[in-house]
């Protein structure tokens, strides 16, 4: 194999390593909420580190591949989503840490309301990004545009979680500073997702070569 | 025998923004259908179709002996200057069988450089009034006149000004193939071939080559042959992609360059090739 071509793979591997990295943290960062878990919050917030190590990594590598061997092809879409894949991923696991940092606030006080729809949402998030991932893995642009409809459901449970959260914060002000802690992680999730949709989005464009972002403004 | 490969290249969506007028698509200038081409009993071409778009560049890659060369060589029918070759299918210049033209006036009217700059031991004026003097052309331009055109439109003039009655084997090597290029300029081409024009010369002098083709296209037509697939990637409007004697793609360079539709075509502008 030539040597670009190991360069690619390893790049493409490290993506891999971070994907699951995020996915972990996402994971965790919504068990230590639903569980009262600090130690696993911690652990959240420790991880980080290790993703931002990730995200320099990566923008090097890909520096590197555009500056030395003028790709082209599928090695050039490749190496642009790489870097948008790369952001994407990071910004997720900040989403996660401040998961984790509500997380370890909540443990402190009662329970507002019994965790129904967040745990819900979260899978359905934790689905996205690993359906997304894995059609990175796959290059498959069928399995990435199953992706982007969930985002709908996502928004919706966000939606419920806000009306729900404002009826116990106005029959219980006392209970505020916890819903409102409630309130962003069900906002960080639907943010999650986003990004999430994001890298489906960039997966089309990896093995299909067509833009399919902002379809409204690309008919201005 | 085998279907030629899809060669006429599908334009995006053009209109102009008011919706007033339509856009002026440009013209075909030449036009192969279904070329081969053999070298004795070899053939080096199959089933070429493509069509060569007015004031466009248009660049053609591919390995070495994949057939680019021979394909251009057959535009001006230099081709036939090499013995027992034979040529089939049709070639048209403007809508004309080019076998049906005066050679020495498709020649004139189809230029060509080739790879090594390849002036002639004389001064650079002469060099470039050379084909003028030949052809007895263009009474209406003093000869001076024409020289100094040529050599602007070729980006030399400022450098040799000069030195006009200077060798012009004392040039450097890019200023060498710049000669050559004013020089196949001085009779007014439609169609300007080049055969990698640039392998010789170092990046400056390649950049200055560039450039001045993207200049000249609004004045002629230019097919270019380059190893150098950045450099199609640069300059060219269309690409063609020849492998073993066929045209395997052939489309608008952006396309060729971001997602090319042929796998043969992704394997070689990636570099996977074999």
């Amino acid at each position: 194999m030539r040597h670009f071509a190991v360069e690619l793979e390893e790049l493409n591997q490290a993506l891999l390593a971070m994907g699951a990295l995020v996915e972990s943290s996402i994971h965790c960062s919504v068990q230590a909420l639903v569980n009262r878990d600090e130690r696993m919050a911690r652990r959240v917030i420790e991880d980080e580190i290790r993703i931002n190590q990730m995200e320099l990594d990566i923008d090097a590598r890909v520096t590197r591949l555009l500056a030395l061997n003028q790709p082209v092809a599928g090695d050039l879409r490749l190496l642009i989503i790489a870097l948008k894949i790369n952001t994407d991923l990071e910004r997720m696991g900040d989403l996660a840490v401040n998961i984790a940092e509500r997380a370890i606030s909540l443990a402190k006080v009662p329970l507002v309301k019994p965790l129904i729809d967040t745990p819900r949402m979260a899978s359905l998030v934790e689905d996205m990004l690993h359906n997304s991932l894995d059609s990175f893995v796959k290059r498959d642009a069928a399995l990435a545009a199953t992706v982007l409809p969930a985002d709908d459901e996502v928004d919706s449970i966000r939606d419920n979680i806000y009306s729900e959260l404002l009826e116990v914060m106005q029959s219980n002000p006392t209970v505020v500073p916890s819903a409102i802690h409630l309130m962003f992680v069900a906002r960080n999730l639907e943010r999650i997702a986003d990004h999430t949709t994001n890298i489906a989005e960039d997966v089309i464009f990896l093995v299909r070569g067509i833009d399919i972002r902002h379809p409204a403004a690309q008919k201005l | 025998m085998e279907l030629a490969a899809v060669t006429t290249i599908k334009e995006p969506a053009t209109s102009d923004p008011a919706g007033e007028k339509p856009v002026e698509k440009p013209l075909l200038k030449l036009q192969a259908s279904n070329v081969n081409f053999f070298y004795g009993s070899y053939q080096a071409l199959h089933g070429i179709s493509l069509d060569i778009r007015e004031r466009r560049i248009t660049a053609l890659i591919g390995p070495s002996g994949c057939g680019k060369s021979t394909f251009l060589r057959a535009l001006n029918r230099i081709s036939e200057t090499i013995r027992q070759t034979r040529i089939e299918g049709r070639i048209t210049l403007d809508g004309i069988d080019i076998q049906s033209l005066d050679v020495t006036n498709l020649r004139r009217r189809v230029g060509m450089v080739f790879q090594r700059p390849n002036p002639f031991p004389k001064s650079i004026f002469d060099n470039v009034a050379y084909g003028v003097r030949i052809n007895g052309l263009d009474k209406r331009l003093p000869l001076k006149e024409i020289v100094e055109r040529s050599l602007h439109r070729a980006a030399l003039w400022d450098e040799v000004k000069d030195k006009l009655n200077d060798s012009a084997l004392a040039l450097s090597g890019g200023q060498q193939q710049r000669l050559c290029i004013a020089r196949a300029l001085a009779v007014d081409p439609e169609v300007l071939l080049l055969d990698e024009p640039c392998s010789s010369l170092d990046p400056i002098a390649t950049a200055k080559i560039e450039d001045l083709l993207f200049n000249l296209k609004d004045q002629c037509t230019i097919v270019i042959v380059t190893h150098n697939m950045q450099q199609a990637a640069r300059i060219a409007d269309e690409t063609g992609f020849f492998l073993m004697g066929k045209l395997i793609e052939f489309d608008r360079t952006e396309v060729m360059f971001k997602k090319p539709s042929k796998q043969e075509t992704e394997d070689y502008i990636t570099g996977r090739f074999g």
